[in-house]
């Protein structure tokens, strides 16, 4: 069984919700990066997902937009993130990780060789944010090929034959991007992505998993109550960058993660 | 048409086929946005195109591009410059003329048109320059409808004249500071502001670029320009160009002129990137001659970036060709050699700026500017009677500040 199957089969039999975290690599510095990468899972992360810096992130608020800036400034690329996924591997068998970014830093790699070498690495899953139906066969078929899970976001705004569209070659989970806007700004309305779930899980037994805008403990709480998994992003990006100078940082994010797991 | 035209167009091997159904030019083009636009987009297609099939659509075009904008606008033979250069012989298709003073007024007119028909509320746009800014916030006074233009808060200080325009025009102007606060930056702005009003919104993009159907539909309106064009060289010449040049900035006002004339073999095209400090330094805007192919706005097309993908930043003395990127549909052309793409430096921009003024008495703007450089050095080595048209997309109003700073002037 693939590990991000896996890990929501284990949920699933203890009852519980997963916990999704989002770091960007080599952000706040490429060792601090790494040290809290590999501390997410004892924290409480049931998934991880890195974030692929790039210049021009068009779904990504101010949070996200500065901390793929720093990192890129801090000398991170794809190959240096791949490199992190397979140092994180050494240690940790378990943790799905999953890779978030945009497209043209993947086909300006190669996109072959980009998901054998992330393959190999040991990443799970894509989320690509600017790849949709239309045009996501390019980097779909060759993903699946080698393995990784092809994860598809869905918006407020897919409805009716878009949802057909939409689930239609997914993999993995099913990202709901709970509002409609960029990440970490408003807050979603909790009926609403509730009675879009439920329709949304009346054509798939993929896992749902929520994100955009849960920032707090509390959110994730109520977000838990409707889906399989919470994504917190923007909060814990923020948090490393109002922290970033100071030497705890490390264990100021566990203690965000730790609390986010147990509200769930 | 004439019967020139008629019997050199080739249908057999059109160069006008494109795009297809997806928004394709060859591997160029596309639709690479987020899911939460995708909808919204698919609804811009189908209004464009419903739109594009009725009469009564282009009649309300016309009626306002005729009063309104003042079209045709003249194909003028410029005597001074024939005889100063001392060979071909050079029309300029006078778009500087046009109601705000550029060519940006086509596209305008025509979105705003499709954006009435979606029902939709509020209009926003990015700019560069400000030019596409105030032709937007112009279409939005003349429409009612509240307008919200994105800015590079660096080229909110360099073209302040045209932000102080838009204000008066009506709109809200915002200054972006994500990225490198330039165009590449606004259009990133504009389209997470997009994200998040899907509702009541449309998005007027200022160029031949972004997802489909915009790349289509922008040209369509702006190739306008290209067919008036070849009428009017046909009433006083009674034959075809020989060659066309344009500025290229994302491509519209150089995709309006060429697109009428793709199949007509022997119409040569010279599309003009902003060359910068020099296309082998770091401070250019040459995509096509400069860059490599990638994908960003939502489209593939050529673009500068690194090794790694990122985007780099572009520079060109003028704000409205400081975009790393090109319309999709140029990428196309370029790789099948269709058009011929040439750049120009700053300084041979302003070279031809102060020509320009001199020797017609038209202050152009940069952006055009970098047109004549290249007419410039090919007018002289071409025979009596081949004829260039160039397209003089805008006026120099608002580039006298920039060019008096690089002239060491105070103004
Ligand atoms: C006068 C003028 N020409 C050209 C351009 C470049 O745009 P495009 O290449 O789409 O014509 C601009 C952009 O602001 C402009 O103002």
């Amino acid at each position: 069984m693939k590990r991000i199957e896996k890990t929501f089969a284990k949920l699933k039999s203890n009852d519980k919700k997963g916990l999704v975290t989002f770091i960007t690599a080599g952000d706040p510095s490429l060792e601090q990066s790494a040290t809290i990468l590999n501390a997410l899972p004892q924290s409480g992360a049931d998934f991880i997902e890195i974030g692929m810096p790039f210049t021009d992130p068009m779904a990504d608020g101010p949070a996200i937009q500065d901390s793929s800036l720093r990192a890129l400034a801090n000398g991170m690329s794809l190959k240096g993130v791949i490199k992190m996924v397979a140092e994180f591997r050494e240690s940790n068998q378990d943790t799905p990780i999953i890779l978030m970014g945009y497209f043209n830093p993947i086909y300006t790699y190669g996109t072959e060789d980009f998901v054998n070498d992330a393959a190999d690495a040991g990443a799970d899953g894509l989320i690509i944010v600017d790849l949709p139906p239309e045009e996501d066969a390019e980097l779909r078929v060759p993903a699946t090929k080698a393995g990784l899970d092809f994860i598809k976001l869905l918006t407020p705004t897919t409805k009716g034959a878009r949802l057909d569209t939409v689930l239609q070659n997914a993999s993995g989970f099913l990202y709901y991007v709970s509002i409609a806007g960029v990440t970490g700004t408003k807050s979603a309305n909790i009926d609403e992505v509730g009675a879009h779930i439920k329709d949304i899980k009346a054509k798939t037994d993929l896992p749902v998993a929520v994100g955009f805008g849960i920032k707090t403990p509390e959110d994730a709480a109520n977000m838990s109550k409707i889906a399989d998994a919470v994504v917190v992003g923007s909060s814990i990006v923020q948090n490393m960058q109002d922290n970033q100078k100071d030497s705890n940082l490390p264990t100021i994010i566990e203690n965000q993660v730790s609390a986010l797991k147990k509200a769930i | 048409m004439t019967n020139i035209a008629q019997q050199q167009e080739t249908n057999l091997n059109s160069f006008t086929n494109g795009p297809d159904e997806n928004g394709h030019f060859g591997i160029y083009g596309g639709r690479y946005c987020a899911e939460t636009l995708m909808p919204l987009i698919l609804d811009v297609e189908k209004a464009w195109h419903d739109a594009r099939d009725d009469d009564a659509f282009w009649e309300e075009f016309h009626a306002l591009a005729k009063d309104y904008i003042g079209r045709p606008s003249p194909l003028y033979f410029a005597k001074a410059t024939t005889e100063h250069l001392g060979g071909a012989k050079v029309y300029f298709k006078r778009d500087e003329l046009n109601h705000t003073g550029a060519h940006k007024i086509n596209h305008c007119l025509g979105q705003i048109l499709v954006a009435k028909r979606m029902g939709k509320t509020r209009i926003i746009a990015e700019t560069g320059a400000g030019q596409h800014g105030v032709a937007t916030a112009t279409v939005c006074a003349l429409f009612d409808m509240p307008c919200t233009v994105f800015m590079g808060e660096e080229d909110v200080r360099r073209q302040s004249p045209n932000v102080f325009r838009m204000k008066l025009l009506g709109a809200e102007v915002v200054p972006v500071t994500s990225g490198s606060g330039t165009l590449k930056d606004a259009m990133n702005e504009a389209l997470r502001h997009w994200v998040a009003n899907v509702e009541d919104t449309y998005y007027i993009i200022g160029t031949v670029a972004g997802p489909h159907p915009y790349p289509e539909m922008v040209r369509d309106f702006q190739s306008v320009i290209g067919k008036e064009t070849k009428e009017q060289l046909n009433e006083k010449e009674g034959v075809l160009p020989d060659s066309l040049v344009a500025c290229i900035g994302g491509g519209s006002n150089a995709m309006g002129l060429f697109h009428p004339f793709l199949n007509n073999p022997s119409v040569q095209m010279f599309g003009v990137e902003a060359g910068g400090h020099g296309v082998d330094t770091d401070k250019h805007a040459a995509s096509l001659t400069g860059g490599s192919p990638g994908i960003l706005h939502g489209m593939r097309s050529y673009f500068l970036q690194n090794e790694d993908g990122q985007i780099t930043e572009a520079h060109s003395i003028s704000a409205g060709l400081d975009y790393p990127g090109i319309g999709p549909e140029h990428a196309y052309l370029h790789d099948i050699d269709r058009v011929n793409y040439v750049s120009v430096t700053d300084d041979e921009a302003l070279e031809a700026f102060k020509l320009l003024s001199k020797l017609e008495g038209i202050i152009p703007a940069l952006e055009p500017s970098h047109a004549f450089a290249h007419v410039i050095k090919m007018a002289p080595d071409l025979p009596k009677d081949h004829i260039i048209v160039m397209n003089l997309c805008g006026r120099g109003d608002k580039d006298i500040f920039t060019v008096a700073e690089k002239l060491g002037i105070e103004i």
